[in-house]
């Protein structure tokens, strides 16, 4: 018998097998013949004391704890849990009002759950799968990467993670400070008062001083398509990104069809664009969006169809294909169709508004919209203001984005609180989240072409390019435009619009500056970080010509 | 780059065109350069190469926005030029059918020559592709473009100069894919003439490309299909292996990590001349050794390890390791990895300064380090610090293997099963011992046979009188 019977007691199971060790880690080495003194020391990690610090959100006031004024309830109801009402909640508990908010589905509405977060997950993905896969790109940069690739489901489980973390981030922000959470569906039932719980059994009925309908919208779909959720479906579904169809189209060419232009193709999907309106990314800024087509679109696999509706889109089934009748926008003639693997229908979005009782208040929706003024609040049938009630975000149909949800939220809770408010919605920048990104604010220069000849006065375009950017150089990422829209005589801007690296972060000095009434003339010498992609701004700012020189602000005193 | 034609010699053809490309002004101001300058008479018209700026005297084509058949109208972009400043796209100043696109994209053209034609109304583009054949004909140093111009990126020669119209989209037969329609266009691929091979019989890109000759680029297939990438990336110029065709009907089943670092480390492995010297000892004095120090907790493995260290210790350079092709490292501790199975992998935990510590606080040691190793818990300098590896396959009573050397290890040591064996000593006289087998791979550039040999003789004399294991 062999000794080493006994002692594979020791290491039994632990059979040492082979002929190897594992090196993921540099060692420490010494040169020379082995000294004593010298021991090899572990990198050995001492002890990380880790603060313990705790983020308190609460605010000093604690806010949600008085009790509401007046023998309401609640000092305001939020019927709906999106950014919008959250934005709102959060705010009014900072003002010191009691709050509740009422969600009928999950916290954080469409933007968290099925929109804006989780897609930004899969542009994430998109964005570095396209670079590792522009070999030309890399290898300017001096890199080799061979074979990229990837997990379709650890991507969408990426995307889902992160809608998971942003919701319970959301939740617990409110529980913090207080608000009460409401599970349900929320109905006014008459002025200053909400039921809510489930569908037909909304036995619960609170009051309150005022009431925000904050219930977003849903993926609309135009008649004639029908949904199966697998090859047929919108953004709900694609966002699962349960698979990645060799060919999609896509029905609709703005933000939410580019963006997912984007992530198909990075995944190595083909993509046909279908386009009701003449030119692709309507909406856009025309200037910007000839360029984007050159750069998002010309040199991906995609083509279009521009002019034409989607009239029938069958599912694939039966062993066919995914089948689109394409019909003349104007003539209605058919005019081809398409077979595909997959549709997403991205073809804009539909308030959600249906259930909310505004029967009760004698409000009629436009189109499924809420009617407002320019301070949210509801119109009824006759036109005239429905007190203590408002509608923020894509209910009202003003701004379909959700920080202007968020916006609108505080600027009612501003109201509410005694202060009148009315939001800028021209100093909301809106942001498409393709590789590279497109962001905007104010005026397109059509836009601002119309409003000049209607009211008199000129109007200037600077421009700038990436490729005079060093940062955007130095990322070899110099592709890019950014142009300012302005008023030559007194130096307003109208508008700026960035197709290029990062431009979806770019845009807020622009946006900030229409919001706070900043004119060119006095913000050309705010000072900007070298090497930095902000500079692509500065130097709009430093190429706008303003006949006024500088404004008061800057050279004289304020006569009080 | 191949002199394209004045634009006085156009003077054959109908096109008044020359008398305003002649007087294109080298100082143009740009915006009114940047858009192409057209000329009309009869109802066909000529798109110039624009003068973008002021030092330009040719440009090139980056794409064309609009392609053949395409219908146009005035204010649209038709196509992307590059100066010698930036890349600019042109507008045409007129409505009208792109009947004949002159110069291609990648290919350049002087500032003022012409780069399309324009026709006014289907009628007549036949008129305008006449136009262009003779056009190309008449000089037919225009259309091919100069060798050296584009030797960077040469786009592939149309097959037949601009005359050729290129077919306008499919739609009404064969389905093409995206892809397919733009490498089409690129390639002047009839699609009509291309059988589709794809899903539903469509046409894809590689269908395209195999009817215009092109050779798929050997890029991996299209991310979707590719499996998850491995997680230990290859540093080093290590060859990749071959990746092998697919076996119909077998499971692939990807690496884990720990699989994959050893992959990978064997594969390095190759990059090292390394031999083997093998060593028969006799352990009958380290078995009785054995029997007496076990009930303390003493294991056969840390036994051989001390013993290996003690031996280690004499053989400085069995200890070092060559990490540059060009010089000896000497380590200064004698850290004895020990090989260990473990689920579905190998890992070497490490028993640190074995020639220092007595073989009881080994054994205490390496009771910790096993313990670790299977709850998955070894810190990095506890399985990677070694600078000697030990395998023993001793207990499945194998009798003699072969150990790959370790990267940045000098030599690693194979111990196969003690045996009881016939041994006949120099009087002549037979007797049984148990007898046993060790065998070392090292690193030849720093270790040679004589220190090998040298080293398992000190090793061997250690285990056959072992009771200096124990002081």
């Amino acid at each position: 018998m062999s000794l080493f019977a006994a002692s594979a007691a020791v290491a039994s199971s632990a059979a040492a097998y082979g002929y190897d060790t594992i090196r993921p880690v540099a060692r420490l080495r010494f040169c020379g013949l082995r000294r004593e003194a010298l021991r090899l020391h572990s990198p050995r990690s001492t002890l990380q004391l880790v603060a313990a610090r705790r983020s308190v959100v609460a605010a000093a006031t604690a806010g949600n704890g008085a009790a509401a004024s007046g023998g309401f309830d609640y000092d305001i109801v939020i019927i709906g849990a999106g950014v919008g009402g959250h934005g709102a909640a959060l705010h009014a508990v900072e003002k010191g009002l009691k709050t509740a908010i009422i969600e009928g589905d999950i916290v954080g509405g469409t933007c968290v759950n099925r929109g804006c977060v989780p897609s930004k997950a899969l542009l994430a993905v998109s964005g570095r799968m396209r670079e590792l896969q522009d070999e030309h790109h890399m290898k300017s940069l001096g890199l080799q990467v061979s074979s990229p690739g990837y997990d379709r489901q650890a991507v969408a489980d990426h995307a889902n993670n992160l809608a998971s973390k942003i919701r319970s981030n959301l939740t617990n922000s409110m529980k913090a400070l207080g608000v009460d959470i409401l599970t349900g569906i929320g109905t006014i039932v008459g002025k200053q008062k909400v039921r809510y719980g489930k569908v037909g059994f909304a036995e619960n009925e609170i009051t309150a001083r005022n009431i925000i309908i904050a219930t977003g919208s849903v993926p609309f779909v135009p008649k004639g398509i029908e949904i199966d959720g697998k090859t047929v479906f919108t953004s709900d579904h694609a966002l699962k990104l349960e698979s990645v169809p060799e060919w999609i189209a896509i029905v609709g060419s703005g933000y939410i069809g580019l963006e997912f232009s984007d992530v198909y193709t990075a995944l190595g999907s083909e993509v046909t664009f279908v386009e009701a309106l003449d030119q692709l990314m309507p909406g856009f800024d025309p200037e910007i969006a000839k360029l984007a087509q050159r750069i998002l679109i010309n040199p991906r696999k995609i083509d279009y169809h521009t002019g034409v509706f989607a009239s029938k889109i069958t599912p694939a089934k039966d062993g066919k294909p995914v089948l689109i009748e394409l019909i003349d926008a104007k003539t209605k003639e058919h005019k081809e169709t398409l077979e595909v693997d997959a549709a997403l229908i991205a073809t804009g979005r539909a308030p959600f508004t249906k259930g909310l009782g505004l029967e009760n208040i004698n409000v009629v929706t436009q189109r499924g919209f809420v009617p407002v003024d320019e301070r949210m609040q509801v119109m009824d049938a006759t036109g005239n203001v429905v007190p203590n009630l408002y509608c923020i975000g894509d209910a009202n149909g003003k701004l379909m984005l959700a920080h202007a949800a968020s916006a609108q939220g505080i600027s009612v809770v501003e109201q509410i609180s005694g202060r009148d408010n009315i939001l800028n919605h021209l100093s909301i920048p809106a942001a498409c989240f393709t590789h590279p990104e497109i962001s905007m604010v104010g005026l397109t220069e059509p836009q601002a072409r119309e409003k000049a000849d209607k009211e008199g006065f000129e109007i200037s375009v600077v421009k700038t390019s990436f490729k005079a950017n060093t940062k955007a150089l130095a990322e070899n990422e110099g592709d890019g435009l950014a142009k300012m829209i302005y008023r030559p005589d007194t130096g307003e801007i109208l508008g700026v619009h960035i197709l290029g690296l990062h431009a979806a972060d770019l845009i807020h000095e622009a946006s900030n500056a229409i919001a706070l009434g900043t004119h060119v003339q006095d913000i050309k010498f705010a000072v900007h970080a070298h090497p930095t992609l902000s500079e692509v701004l500065d130097e709009l700012f430093k190429a706008a010509k303003v006949n006024t020189g500088v404004s008061h602000s800057i050279n004289e005193p304020v006569a009080v | 780059m191949a002199t394209a034609p004045a634009p006085l010699s156009l003077s054959a053809s109908t096109l008044p065109a020359r008398l305003r490309a002649g007087a294109v002004p080298a100082g143009a101001r740009w915006r009114q350069a940047r858009r192409g300058r057209m000329v009309v008479r009869a109802k066909i018209r000529e798109i110039f190469m624009p003068a973008l700026s002021s030092t330009m005297t040719e440009g090139k084509i980056v794409s064309w926005s609009a392609g053949e058949g395409d219908r146009v109208s005035k204010g649209d972009a038709v196509v992307v030029v590059e100066s010698d400043k930036a890349d600019m796209d042109v507008e045409t100043f007129h409505d009208g059918i792109v009947a004949a696109v002159l110069v291609q994209a990648g290919e350049s053209a002087p500032v003022g020559a012409p780069i399309a034609l324009l026709a006014e109304s289907e009628e007549e583009v036949p008129l305008a592709l006449a136009k262009a054949q003779e056009l190309s004909n008449g000089q037919p140093q225009q259309a091919p473009p100069a060798p050296t111009e584009d030797a960077a990126a040469p786009p592939p020669p149309p097959p037949a100069p601009a005359a050729a119209p290129a077919p306008v989209a499919a739609g009404t037969k064969g389905i093409a894919s995206p892809h397919a329609k733009k490498l089409a266009k690129q390639h002047r691929v009839d699609l009509a003439k291309v059988t589709g091979t794809g899903p539903y019989g469509r046409i894809t890109s590689a269908d395209v490309e195999a009817a215009a000759g092109i050779q798929p680029k050997s890029k991996p297939a299209p991310a979707a299909a590719a499996p998850p990438p491995v997680a230990a990336p290859s540093v080093g110029a290590v060859p990749q292996a071959a990746v092998l065709p697919p076996v119909p009907g077998a499971t692939v089943v990807p690496f884990t990590t720990m699989q994959a670092a050893v992959s990978k480390n064997m594969v390095e492995s190759l990059a090292v001349p390394a031999f083997r010297v093998g060593y028969p000892i006799v352990t009958d004095k380290l078995d009785e050794l054995y029997e007496k120090v076990k009930p303390k907790g003493v294991t056969m493995t840390v036994l051989l390890a001390k013993a290996a260290a003690m031996a280690l210790a004499q053989h400085p350079v069995v200890n070092a390791s060559c990490r540059d092709g060009k010089s000896f490292t000497y380590n200064s501790n004698i850290n004895i990895a020990v090989a260990v199975a473990i689920d579905g992998g190998l890992i070497t935990p490490v028993l640190q300064d074995a020639d220092k510590l007595d073989i009881y606080l080994l054994s205490q040691n390496w009771k910790d380090l096993v313990k670790k190793a299977r709850a998955k818990q070894l810190q990095p300098n506890e399985y990677s610090s070694g600078t000697f590896t030990l395998s023993n396959l001793g207990m499945f009573a194998v009798d003699r293997f072969d150990a790959i050397l370790p990267p940045g290890q000098g030599a690693i040591m194979a111990v196969g099963a003690s045996k009881p064996t016939v041994v006949a000593d120099k009087d002549g006289f037979f007797s049984v011992k148990s007898k046993m087998l060790v065998n070392v791979t090292a690193d030849h550039r720093i270790v040679y046979g004589a220190d090998l040999a040298a080293f398992l003789q000190t090793f061997a004399k250690i285990l056959e009188d072992p009771e200096s294991l124990t002081l």
